[in-house]
């Protein structure tokens, strides 16, 4: 194989080559398939024939290949793929890697995601920016179950552009029977999970047959070859130009007090200067002044630009905000059903707070027990009580404030999110917006006269969540009991909400498990909340173990107003009191899921105020509360 | 209209991804090495906050051995975009008087890895652009546009984030931090095709002309001050050279060439047959010296 050979036209007339090159489009997409149906070959082919492989990454490669390669003498593509040390070593590939390579009409980006175990998430993570897919087919083989996980997946994330590429046509003859028998099956399918269209394209990466030109070798063959369809495919871009104009606002510039413009990349549509706009979710109406750029002012702009807009009117506007047509506005929910890919090797927790960020707004969430998994091999719909690594569902997302979206498949930028671990920070899923809840959409908040201050004026105090959290036994309600005795006598207004008690009503429905003490708290959360609005000082006695529930109920309070108090008690030390004699039993292994035991405590990290139990007698530990909870509200008032 | 064309949408892109920083992170910095890609990377973060000057400052973390001509274009540039410059130098390499000619390999560990790690720290910068592309190496080829780093700077291939549509996932714990490279869709020919459409100033040394340079170890080195040991019998000698790629000066090979234009040198580029990084010492080290370097620190 020989390296890199240069266009004629770049020694003859430089100018003009890169006049031709300066006008090219851009196309992103994927290649679907194992080593074993010759993806690495094939793309290694692409980036050989449209000149992408210099000379000494050629000896590099072949260096390699005898060194590293499974290939015999001959060289192995697969090493100019797999970019990681670790990889290399183990022999396999873990992520997704980014190729280039440009023909004289298109530059191109491959992602490559040749991983085993991880592919649902490195494809899906892939296909998410890609225009087309190029799914493999060994021809020997025909259709196989990967065949069909590919495809799944590329029509899941919105792939319009499908490829089926009938690779190692060599090696079966160039038979046109069994490439038609292929098509026909893969149609087939295709049909079933509802993909409109594909192009089938019979090639051969090692030979070369159909990758830059027809084959003679497949005379029956009059479709394009692979490079000349993949540069004239439509791009998803050119389709975004035709949506209503939407523009989520990136950043507020403000470099004095004389501008104030709206940064952002437009998602869909076009705009012009004097277009009528509203921004959603507030719904107010302006117009579009101008277009700012640093090559100067502009007329119009329009889908995948990064532009700057300054709006006629003085209008509320920020980061998370839709500049949106007028006459066109996006929708407004808080209640979704979605499609999530679950991304992390820890489970989705039903019910516990995540942070959920769609286009430039990030807002807290929960997700309900998804409705059924999807079988990626066999497209099965199965039960699910929850969502692994890899696991495709279907389930309702509840997000903390309204967000402007759009369907995923009109949408990709508004419609699409990702959800992230609040103690990890980690990316955990991926999400596609079907539809809002119709409950959602009917369910509005009803303005009272009589507002939480006017609750709290008429009882001369400020409202206040004091939430006790620690282990079973460290004297939680002791502690609360005392406090709550000493702003009575005091003449505060206040009420103590205690665990046992909640669950012999309210959380009657509730065991143990992780989803149920979310729930718990989630429940005991909303009742505090509402009895804060009505002006009292709510104590909470709940072991609430874990920190994503307290800070999901700390994000339902005003700033200030949850106090958290850790009641710190070492396990031993609890164990050896065990006034409810539950330690035992947990120990014998008749009580499951219990804190300490056979379930985590995450003790709070900065709690408000710290508790221990074993230095601090609890009169003293109440009465240090009371001061600290009058203290503030003394330097209030 | 009738779409984008890839430059328009890399830039679009870039700008989004600087946006986007800006919006999540306390304080960003724009890692700047004088380069041809820190100047389209600054270029762009111009772009990204007009009228505004783009809210963070450039950070260079200098080894004292650049070339002559970078000193120059490097307080030109930050003077002109109006951003804070501060440059750094490791004050133990300053210490130990560290050096290419007698440092060899070290001397980059020293002054850059340890160097960049110092710097981000005092600054207490909890994100940083680079001007990094995804085409220059192989293991660049998997790196995340948003490349997490952990309380120790270090990077771990496996703990890195997914990254799905244009949604990136800022957020950090305190003393982690993030690196953020704009660039990473961009290959060496796209920024030589922006560098020419948008008029970007560049480090004369990219241009040829006729300097004094001496033949080792089959590089050819240029002779930019008199701090550059000579062998025994070694002479300077003019040739007319360029240079692809820019780091410290008795590391980096020069090119026998003379292209003197944008035009001529993208010429000269399409018409070679080696990669870019060819010229520069650190990649010979050892195979996978690159993804080695990076999980020590190293941009």
């Amino acid at each position: 194989m020989t390296a890199y050979t240069p266009d004629a036209l770049i020694a003859a007339d430089i100018h003009a080559y890169l006049d031709t090159h300066a006008h090219k489009s851009m196309l992103r997409f994927i290649t679907c398939g194992s080593v074993d149906d010759g993806k690495s070959t094939l793309i290694g082919r692409l980036l050989y024939d449209s000149k992408t492989i210099f000379e000494d990454q050629l000896s590099q490669l072949e260096a390699d290949s005898r060194r590293l390669g499974t290939q015999g003498q001959n060289i192995d593509f697969a090493l100019l793929v797999d970019g990681l040390a670790a990889e290399r070593e183990q022999g396999i590939t873990i992520d997704v890697a980014y190729r280039f390579f440009a023909t004289d009409k298109r530059k191109f980006i491959v992602a490559d995601t040749p991983g085993h175990e991880q592919y649902t998430r490195n494809m899906v993570t892939g296909a998410s920016t890609a225009d087309a897919a190029v799914i493999l087919v060994d021809a020997r083989k025909g259709v196989l179950t990967q065949t069909r996980r590919h495809s799944f997946l590329a029509h899941l994330i919105g792939i319009r552009q499908l490829v089926l590429a009938v690779n190692k046509m060599d090696l079966v003859g160039h038979d046109q029977a069994t490439f038609d028998g292929i098509v026909a099956d893969y149609a087939e399918f295709a049909k079933s999970i509802g993909i409109e269209g594909f192009t089938a394209i019979p090639l051969s990466g090692l030979s070369g047959a159909n990758i830059t030109t027809r084959s003679e070798a497949m005379p029956w063959y009059d479709g394009p070859a692979l490079l000349p369809h993949l540069e004239s495919v439509p791009l998803d871009a050119d389709r975004a130009a035709k949506a209503p104009f939407r523009l989520p606002v990136q950043w507020v510039n403000r470099p004095d007090l004389d501008f104030r413009g709206f940064a952002g990349t437009i998602a869909g549509g076009r705009v012009r200067v004097g277009d009528a706009v509203r921004i959603v979710p507030s719904g107010r109406t302006t117009r579009i002044a101008r277009i700012v750029t640093f090559d100067g002012d502009r007329d119009q702009a329009s889908a995948g630009e990064a532009v700057t807009v300054v709006l006629a009117d003085e209008v509320d506007c920020s980061r998370g905000d839709v500049i949106a047509a007028a006459d066109a506005p996006p929708e407004v929910a808080n209640q979704f059903e979605a499609t999530i890919v679950w991304l992390s090797d820890t489970a989705l927790v039903p019910g516990r707070g995540y942070w959920l960020k769609s286009a430039t707004r990030t807002v807290g969430a929960t997700v309900q027990p998804p409705g059924h998994v999807v079988d990626v091999n066999t497209q099965a719909q199965l039960s699910a009580k929850t969502l692994e690594l890899n696991d495709i569902g279907v389930a309702e997302v509840f997000t903390d404030a309204p967000i402007v979206f759009a369907p995923y498949e009109d949408s990709h930028e508004l419609g699409g999110f990702i959800l992230i671990d609040r103690e990890t920070n980690a990316t955990v899923a991926a999400g596609m917006i079907r539809h809002a809840l119709r409950r959602a959409q009917n369910v509005h908040w009803q303005s009272v006269d009589i507002t939480r201050e006017a609750h709290a004026r008429q009882k001369g105090q400020s409202p206040r969540l004091l939430w006790f959290t620690g282990l079973s036994g460290s004297g939680k309600s002791t502690i609360a009991n005392l406090v709550e005795k000493k702003l009575h006598a005091l003449g505060r207004h206040s009420f103590l909400l205690d665990g046992d008690n909640v669950r012999h009503g309210l959380n009657k429905d509730l065991g143990f498990s992780d989803a149920d003490r979310i729930e718990n708290i989630r429940r005991v959360g909303e009742v505090a909340r509402l009895m804060t609005d009505a002006g009292l000082i709510v104590l909470t006695a709940f072991i609430s173990p874990f920190r994503a529930e307290r800070d999901m109920v700390r994000g339902l309070l005003p700033p200030g107003e949850f106090v958290e108090i850790f009641v710190d008690t070492a396990l031993a030390a609890a164990e050896a009191r065990d006034v409810k004699g539950l330690y035992a039993k947990a120990r014998a292994g008749e009580i499951a899921h219990f804190t300490g035991i056979s379930s985590p405590y995450e003790p709070p990290e900065r709690p408000d105020i710290h508790i221990d139990t074993v230095r601090e007698s609890a009169e003293a530990a109440a009465e240090r509360i009371v001061e600290h909870v009058l203290g503030v509200w003394s330097f209030e008032l | 209209m009738n779409g984008l064309t890839h430059l328009q949408r890399l830039e679009a892109e870039s700008i989004h991804i600087m946006r986007e920083v800006v919006a999540e992170a306390e304080r960003p910095v724009m890692l700047y090495s004088v380069g041809k890609d820190s100047a389209v990377m600054l270029h762009l973060a111009k772009k990204a906050f007009f009228p505004a000057r783009p809210p963070f400052p450039l950070l260079h973390v200098d080894t004292t051995w650049k070339f002559r001509a970078m000193y120059d274009l490097r307080a030109r540039a930050a003077a002109d975009a109006g951003m804070e410059l501060i440059v750094h130098t490791n004050p133990d390499a300053v210490a130990a008087g560290i050096n290419p000619f007698d440092h060899g390999g070290r001397h980059t560990d020293l002054w850059k890895t340890e160097g960049l790690k110092q710097a981000l720290k005092a600054g207490g910068f909890d994100a940083a652009f680079g001007g990094a592309r995804r085409d220059e190496e192989k293991s660049r080829a998997k790196e995340r546009i948003f490349s997490f780093r952990s309380a120790s700077q270090g990077w771990d291939p496996k703990a890195q984030r997914p990254e799905l549509w244009k949604l990136y996932n800022a957020r950090i714990h305190r003393d982690e931090s993030i690196r953020v490279f704009p660039l990473s869709n961009w290959t060496e020919l796209d920024i030589w095709q922006y560098i020419l459409a948008e008029g970007i100033e560049i480090v004369p040394l990219y241009f040829a002309a006729p300097r004094p340079t001496v033949e080792r170890d089959g590089m050819l080195l240029m002779v930019d001050d008199d701090r550059f040991r000579l062998h025994p019998g070694e002479v300077p000698v003019e040739r007319s050279i360029r240079f692809r790629t820019l780091g410290c000066y008795p590391l980096t090979g020069a090119v026998e060439s003379e292209a003197a234009t944008l035009p001529a040198i993208i010429q000269e580029m399409l018409l070679t047959t080696t990669s870019e990084r060819q010229g520069r010492a650190i990649d010979h080290d050892q195979a996978a010296s690159m993804e080695k370097k990076k999980r020590e620190g190293y941009f």
